[in-house]
């Protein structure tokens, strides 16, 4: 059995501190190159294969702007 | 897998909890206030207590805490938190009152109230965040401030002839007969995070048992204020904050 994870990024809300980034275990989220209305770069899935739906990103994010959908396989 | 199968509300298992309101916090990408105020959010929405809690909040970046955490709050001078505090709770007993104060808020100007408070062992829960700086002010040295750290205020570092010594406030509060429970915790990581978690669970727990008062110290991030940014900034709290300010329970009866 096997966890496959995706994340929902609130891009507005995200000030691209990426204390997330840090976080993933794996290598799955990265900053964008683009930018949102408040001149962040927001977060997003880089790799969304290796998600694994861990939460970690979620849970040190001080803003509240990442939500976490898993599924096992 | 395509995402959009992974993406359905029967397979969710993290979302921002409704406690905290859909403002946009004010604070610096990378502030630890943000993640505390989080945890303290979902505590309180795992304690089913949003009705019966009333947050006093400080002067300090986190003055707004008001703007974020759907409860009820009062905002206290400079330092006062733990005075309100106690009135709130002394007048309301059945409610969850807590401080949410900054060090340059608790440990400088409010050193008074925060010691009498727990001294007399108010029913209440004392979150004390801990970043070695006046972050609103333009990071000015605090009493928290390290030897040798460089601040708006001492730009050469604090030196113990000048400025004294950083002062361990937590440790003095924990020889305090009030206090019930002392702690001092941190949310850089994700395990880190869950125990501060925890810690707060227990204190606003503490403090419905008439057991005393129940103090929760954060050692916290101020990039802005360092002038380090957040991940890094992060590292640099490990490094040099950790060794001066160990983390674990100072006190737990
Ligand atoms: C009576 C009074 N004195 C001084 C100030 C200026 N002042 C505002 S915030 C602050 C310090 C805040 O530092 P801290 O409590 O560490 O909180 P942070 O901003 O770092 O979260 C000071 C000295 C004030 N507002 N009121
Ligand atoms: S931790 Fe939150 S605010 Fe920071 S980059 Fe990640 S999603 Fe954005
Ligand atoms: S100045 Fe410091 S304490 Fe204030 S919001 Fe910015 S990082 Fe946080």
């Amino acid at each position: 059995m096997a966890l496959k994870g995706a994340i929902v990024v609130d891009t507005e809300r995200c000030k691209g501190c990426g204390v997330c980034v840090a976080n993933c275990p794996t290598n799955t989220i990265a900053l964008a190159h683009e930018v949102n209305s408040r001149g962040y770069n927001f977060v997003h899935m880089a790799n969304p294969d290796n998600c694994t739906g861990c939460t970690n990103c979620a849970t040190v994010c001080p803003d509240a702007v990442i939500t976490v959908y898993r599924v096992k396989i | 897998m395509d995402i959009n199968e992974i993406i359905k509300p029967e397979n969710l298992v993290y979302k921002k909890t409704p406690i905290l309101k859909d403002n946009i916090l004010h604070y610096c990408p990378g502030c630890s206030h943000g993640v505390v105020h989080k945890i303290i959010a979902e505590v309180i929405e795992e304690m089913n207590i949003q009705e019966k809690t009333i947050g006093v909040s400080p002067v300090g970046c986190s003055v707004f805490a008001y703007n974020y955490l759907d409860i009820d709050w009062q905002q206290a001078a400079h330092g006062r938190a733990p005075a309100l505090a106690t009135a709130i709770k002394r007048l309301m007993p059945e409610k969850y009152v807590f401080t949410y104060q900054g060090d340059g808020d608790l440990a400088s100007i409010g050193t008074a109230e925060i010691m009498h408070a727990c001294n007399r062992g108010e029913n209440i829960v004392v979150i004390f965040i801990n970043n070695a700086i006046y972050g609103m002010t333009g990071g000015q040295m605090a009493p928290t401030t390290l030897l040798g750290q460089v601040t708006a205020t001492t730009p050469y570092g604090r030196k113990a002839e000048l400025n004294g010594y950083p002062l361990k406030i937590t440790e003095l509060i924990a020889q305090l007969e009030g206090t019930c429970y002392v702690t001092r915790q941190s949310v850089q990581n994700p395990a880190s995070v869950r125990k501060a978690k925890k810690a707060i669970r227990k204190a606003f727990e503490n403090s419905q048992m008439h057991k005393g008062t129940s103090f929760v110290e954060i050692v916290g991030t101020c990039n802005s204020g360092w002038k380090i940014p957040p991940v890094q900034a992060n590292k640099w709290m490990e490094e040099n904050m950790f060794p001066f300010y160990p983390l674990g329970d100072m006190k737990d009866r």
